[in-house]
């Protein structure tokens, strides 16, 4: 980040989302303090009634684009940023909203409510960076508070943050934990998956859930056949691949090999 | 076996006075524990926390812990760890800077206590990894400061094997099974209708004087028989081979090989067989500062030439598709390792066939690049 005479401004933003990696930002307890000593925070309805306007220095996003006035919205953002980092599944990949992306929305309007006339909404839930031009994603559902702690560190300094685009197996490796695949025979998304939660799910010997969406150069096809392997039928492998991450490219095409 | 001029028979008493003489003379014991339905190397203070009774099924990409039906308590094969992960640790602190007087920088190194480590069960593959790590990481010119105080503090309790587990080749490697040499003591376990004890034998200084302070009895020459005939029953029930052919000629002249682009579409680059691998030393540096720009560290992971940013230099990864990334971890373990180090890079373990999600063999992908892979298939 450029050297300005004020504290760099941040401001955080929501689109549709569940709050929880905004949430992510206030959890930092210990941390919080020395962030809000980093940096002015200029724009954030989570934590603070005040809307500062003008320009942002770096802003995060959170929530995917579901609505048409949200996908105008975000041009606003951009504008007024100078860094954008989206945060979170929905941010970076449309969410678990992005389900109506394989449906007809229309249904899901008529089934969920009563007035479905009264419901302004696209059909389909798109990450950010469909709308706009985004500098850094950082990933999770919800994301990491200590890779968050790390991507804002980062910009401060103007360097790139450390969040590798590993799978989970290398962390789970460097754990030194046992692989629930080839030990317990437990269908696991890891092999194909983002690093950042830090093995979570594995380490308490459960398979992988895909939060962090999909890794660098992921193989899911070749996954899928050892999931067949393990039990899985094609609708619970389709299930497996489509959920907080569901239309992010690798999964989103692996989950639709699997629709029969 | 090179005897150290002493070799006893202990029982498991006796044992149980070598992990205290251990513990007594300052070294944390660690040894195969069973954890998670699998055998890792964990801390060690009692014969009873060993894996009693216990052995594995192995496969590519498959293992399951089994009861024996008798109470052997080194009869199974490696699992998922390897000493590696003491010896090189996965993550280690390099040095802190600290921003004094606005802009002078104060550097430190991060502290590294490293453990005295007594490593109890260490298979003759292991005994042939640490030798290969040795000459990668403690090369004169170029040691490592943290392998390095961490290995010449070991001491190595060796074992010879009883039992191949089902993705085993040392013997097609000549690593194994039966341990030669880089050994503090030897243990061969004897398990018989009516007794149960260990041959041990000293191959130090060291090694002989612990062995002098335990319980024991001198070893017989049907002692020694016994303990020759269990590794040439473990020799005749090695789970998999490596064909016997000139490897590095093999494959540096088939870098072109339609068999790469077969292997890519099953692998999933995920990294899993050069983290389990023994042998495997790559690491990368990551350099993080803090919120107030006031304090930079640097630290040291394992990493893996399965990962994009392994071969990331300036204007991208030169290593961007999975055929690439296979090809580069196979051809570097058995072919240009021979040039770099001398030696082969793998020491025919098994552990990258097992833990393997998807169960890629580097014996099979070796015999179908030599056209033979009708006999791909052997349990
Ligand atoms: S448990 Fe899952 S994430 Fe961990 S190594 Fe196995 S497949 Fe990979
Ligand atoms: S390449 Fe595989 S079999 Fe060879 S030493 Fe490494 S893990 Fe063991
Ligand atoms: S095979 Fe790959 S990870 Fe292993 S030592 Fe060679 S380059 Fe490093
Ligand atoms: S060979 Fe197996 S363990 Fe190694 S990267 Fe490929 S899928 Fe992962």
């Amino acid at each position: 980040m450029p050297a300005t005479d004020h504290k760099p401004r941040l401001g955080v933003w929501k689109f549709a989302s569940c709050d929880g990696c905004q949430l992510s930002l206030l959890d930092c307890e210990d941390e919080l303090l020395r962030v809000a000593d980093a940096v002015e925070i200029a724009y954030f309805p989570e934590a603070t009634r005040s809307h500062i306007r003008g320009t942002y220095d770096l802003s995060l996003v959170e929530g995917s684009i579901t609505t048409a006035h949200d996908a105008e919205r975000i041009q606003e953002v951009r504008r007024r940023s100078r860094t954008l980092v989206t945060i979170g599944a929905c941010a970076t990949a449309g969410g678990i909203q992005a389900l109506r992306n394989f449906a007809d929305i229309d249904d899901f309007l008529t089934a969920v409510y009563a007035h479905p006339e009264y419901i302004e909404t696209l059909s389909t839930s798109t990450p950010i960076s469909d709308h706009v031009a985004v500098d850094f994603e950082l990933r999770g559902c919800p994301i990491s508070k200590t890779q968050l702690l790390e991507v804002v560190s980062a910009f401060l300094r103007g360097r790139r943050p450390v969040t590798p685009a590993h799978s989970v197996c290398l962390d789970c490796k460097l754990k030194g934990n046992v692989c629930v695949t080839v030990a317990h025979g437990t269908p696991c998304l890891g092999p194909v998956t983002h690093s950042g939660c830090d093995a979570l799910c594995p380490s308490y010997n459960r398979g992988c859930y895909g939060c962090y969406g999909p890794k660098e150069n992921p193989n899911a096809a070749a996954l899928s056949e050892r999931l067949d392997q393990l039990g899985m039928n094609p609708s619970e492998r389709l299930r497996f691949y489509r959920t907080f991450n569901a239309w992010a490219d690798p999964f989103r095409e692996e989950s639709e090999r699997h629709e029969s | 076996m090179d005897d150290h001029g002493v070799s006893s028979v202990i029982t498991l008493d006796g044992l149980q006075c070598l992990l205290d003489a251990l513990a007594r003379r300052g070294y944390q014991v660690v040894g195969p524990r069973v954890r998670d339905q699998a055998i890792v190397y964990d801390e060690l203070a009692r014969v009873e926390d060993l894996p009693v009774g216990w052995t594995d099924e192995q496969d590519g990409g498959h293992y399951r812990l089994k009861q024996r039906g008798d109470h052997a308590l080194f009869g199974y094969a490696v699992g998922p760890h390897s000493w590696k992960r003491f010896l090189h640790p996965p993550r280690v602190g390099l040095w802190q800077a600290t921003v004094v007087n606005e802009d002078r920088l104060h550097f430190e190194p991060v502290r590294d206590d490293a453990p005295r480590y007594a490593f109890v069960g260490v298979r003759a593959c292991e005994l042939a990894a640490i030798a290969i790590q040795d000459r990668v990481l403690m090369d004169d010119n170029h040691a490592d400061p943290h392998y390095r105080s961490r290995r010449e503090q070991a001491f190595l309790v060796a074992l010879n094997c009883s039992e191949a587990g089902g993705t085993c080749f040392c013997d097609s490697m000549n690593t194994g099974p039966d341990v030669k040499t880089g050994y503090d003591l030897v243990l061969t376990e004897l398990l018989e209708e009516e007794s149960h004890g260990f041959l041990i034998q000293a191959g130090s200084d060291e090694g002989a004087d612990i062995l002098s302070e335990l319980p024991g009895t001198p070893a017989t020459g049907a002692h020694h028989r016994a303990a020759r005939e269990v590794v040439e029953r473990t020799r005749s029930n090695m789970g998999r081979s490596m064909p016997q052919t000139a490897i590095p000629a093999l494959l540096m002249d088939n870098l072109e090989h339609p068999r790469w682009d077969d292997v890519a579409e099953r692998c999933l680059s995920c990294a899993n067989c050069t983290m389990v691998c023994p042998t495997c030393f790559c690491t990368t540096v990551e350099d993080t500062s803090d919120l107030e720009g006031v304090t930079a560290e640097s630290s040291r992971r394992w990493d893996s030439c399965f990962n994009a940013d392994f071969s990331y230099i300036h204007g991208g990864s030169v290593r961007n598709s999975t055929r690439s990334r296979y090809r580069q971890w196979m051809t570097h373990k058995l072919a240009t390792w021979v040039d770099q180090f001398g030696t082969s890079g793998c020491v025919g373990c098994g552990r990258c066939i097992t833990w393997c999600p998807v169960g890629i063999d580097i014996t099979e992908e070796v015999r179908a690049i030599q056209g033979d892979s009708s006999q791909g298939e052997q349990t």
